[in-house]
């Protein structure tokens, strides 16, 4: 505030680029207090858990794979994993491996997006990917062959890569030959050093400071780094099982957006690649703890601008991971284990390139959806970005406006937010008020 | 005539979403195309494409893209832009949920040096765009013709 007096004053932006779907933030600024932060999602709401339901539960996959498309194998894996913990089934072997593969796939195309194009910028001062394109041409080819060899997986073992149709519950309608999977090395071994060499670059960059007390939670996995199946930990100690979730956490609706909130136990809690990253360390490869340690990136990771080296090493991680499966891959005997429909409830969490996303099926004997829960990263994050907001936004009320507008979107943009998946861009509208 | 232009040199792109009424004009197009000059270009549907887009056009001599509009006009009109020399906007095209819209891809391509040669963008204005609706009258129209338009601008390519 320029003025002794204290003023009333409104900073709008209309679309906060870069960032998935569409929405809108609106602070209110009394003084030199941030009065209140409201994260609104105006996309409308989207119904999915309406449409599951009455439909067979072989539908499903290829249902939720519609719920967004940057992580729709997301939306599969949490699908099919609640509907085999109620039919009793475990897909072990092969299978379980082609979902890692396939779910590797998705964290690579999706963050090497987010990495280069969408927050890169940011770092280097341009208003866009195009605009760094133009300076960076050559880093920005690397980041898109990165995210190609990422769509490549998820093209061959689901068909295709926008929405992929070949999961289904019990494992895949078909299976690749392992010539097949072999035909992608020499790229995931270019995209490998790529990606330790992406570390090393944004291992580069100038980060404010800026570390709020989170609360971490990710899924965690005795023998690997978390995708498909843990438990659910918090740095705060909690550990569950994924059955124990709606008693922890629970959804809110606040008038302002058409996403839901969610808390663990009332309070903000951050997902996705920071809390992966910090509570699953000892699961990274030795080449991604060795490339960190050459940076001099110590773990754990406590600022949100710190979000695209977690995403940065979770690249390179999940090109190691989709090697290592592929050396090891012997075709199984069926596509897809056989099914025996039983009524009952089945859960699961999975780990979304953007966090830990939750699914609840209540089926009938007849194998129809009777109820459907879906809690994507994204409604999980809000509050926790609200917060980190509201923290953040004292030290931008010298700004002009404009630029503290601009500050704004560059901290929402850490989260890497899906708005599309939490219902979906941003208007920024900054009010300040009278303290008066 | 001899034609001496190899066939992956014509690049025709459908974009949309087969399951948002409208949206889904440049797949249906695309997928016309495919019956119509399948053996003289490259055809490929491509749904929700984004910065993807960047990738799909790589390597051709014409890339000719069809995707739903929206500027105001009355539904079913074409758009024909020229994108080989300069941006085409972003008002026409809606922007993608998923960060990066047709212009925005285009422009990506033209600052990497990855633009084919001609660049052609056929957007065919939508009415309505609501979840599992069939494409709207106009549009259904326009379909046809937006489908003739191409094959004639295949046979100008090669020539």
């Amino acid at each position: 505030m320029s003025d002794e007096t204290a003023q009333t004053r409104t900073i709008a932006v209309d679309m906060v680029a870069r960032v998935e779907g569409e929405g809108a933030l609106r602070v209110t600024v009394k003084g030199d207090t941030v009065q209140d932060v409201e994260l609104r999602i105006f996309e409308p709401p989207r119904f999915f858990e309406a449409f599951l339901q009455g439909r067979h539960y072989s539908e499903v996959p290829d249902i939720v794979a519609r719920i967004c498309g940057i992580c729709p194998v997301a939306y599969q894996m949490s699908g099919v994993h609640a509907l085999e913990q109620l039919f009793g089934l475990r897909v072990e072997g092969s299978l379980r491996d082609l979902r890692r593969l396939i779910y590797c796939g998705e964290w690579i195309e999706s963050h090497a997006l987010h990495v280069y194009l969408l927050q890169a910028p940011d770092f280097l001062g341009y208003e866009s990917g195009i605009a760094m394109a133009k300076d960076h041409g050559t880093v920005v080819t690397r980041g898109l062959r990165l995210k190609k060899a990422g769509n490549a997986i998820m093209a061959l073992l689901g068909g295709r890569s926008v929405h992929p149709v070949s999961v289904k519950v019990g494992g895949f309608s078909r299976v690749p030959l392992r010539r097949e999977l072999e035909g992608l090395k020499d790229e995931l071994l270019w995209a490998r050093d790529a990606a330790a060499e992406t570390v090393r670059w944004v291992a580069g960059f100038e980060y404010p400071e800026f570390t709020p007390d989170y609360n971490y939670v990710a899924l965690r996995h005795p023998d690997e780094y978390p995708l498909n199946e843990g438990q659910v930990v918090a740095s705060s100690g909690l550990q569950l099982s994924v059955n124990e979730f709606e008693e922890h956490f629970t959804e809110h609706q606040v008038s302002y957006s058409t996403a839901l909130h969610c808390t663990l136990q009332g309070s903000p809690y951050l997902v996705g690649p920071l809390a992966r990253v910090n509570l699953n360390q000892e699961h990274l490869t030795p080449l991604a703890k060795q490339v960190l340690a050459d940076c001099e990136i110590g773990l754990p990771l406590r600022n949100p601008f710190h979000g695209i080296i977690a995403r940065s090493v979770e690249i390179l991680y999940a090109l190691e991971e989709s090697l290592r499966l592929i050396e090891r891959y012997e075709p199984p005997p069926v596509p897809a284990a056989p099914v025996v429909v039983r009524p009952g409830t089945g859960v699961a969490c999975t780990e979304a390139p953007r966090g830990i996303l939750y699914h609840r099926y209540k089926v009938d004997g007849d194998g129809i959806i009777r109820e459907a829960k879906i809690v994507p990263p994204t409604s999980q994050n809000q509050s926790r970005i609200e917060q980190d907001l509201r923290l953040f936004m004292p030290r931008l009320l010298p700004l002009p406006d404009k630029e503290a507008a601009l500050a704004c979107e560059r901290v929402i943009r850490c989260y890497d937010p899906c708005i599309s998946c939490a219902t979906h861009f941003l208007n920024l509208e900054i009010k300040r008020e009278s303290s008066t | 005539m001899k034609n001496d232009c190899p066939c992956s040199s014509i690049r025709i792109i459908g974009l949309g979403n087969f399951m948002r009424g409208d949206d889904a004009v440049g797949l249906l197009a695309a997928t016309r195309l495919r019956q119509e000059v399948g053996d003289r270009a490259e055809v490929i549907e491509a749904e929700m494409a984004g910065v993807d887009i960047v990738e799909l056009m790589k390597g051709a001599r014409v890339a000719i893209l069809i995707d739903a509009a929206r500027s105001g006009q009355s539904p079913g009109i074409i758009h024909r832009l020229d994108a080989s020399s300069g941006p085409i906007g972003v008002q026409m095209f809606p922007h993608s949920s998923h960060a990066l819209g047709l212009s925005e891809a285009l422009e990506l391509a033209r600052v990497m040096g990855v633009l084919p040669e001609t660049v052609i963008v056929y957007g065919v204005e939508a009415g309505n765009m609501e979840s599992g609706q069939p494409l709207s009258p106009p549009v259904a129209n326009a379909l046809d013709d937006v489908v003739d338009r191409i094959v004639q601008e295949c046979k100008v390519c090669r020539a």
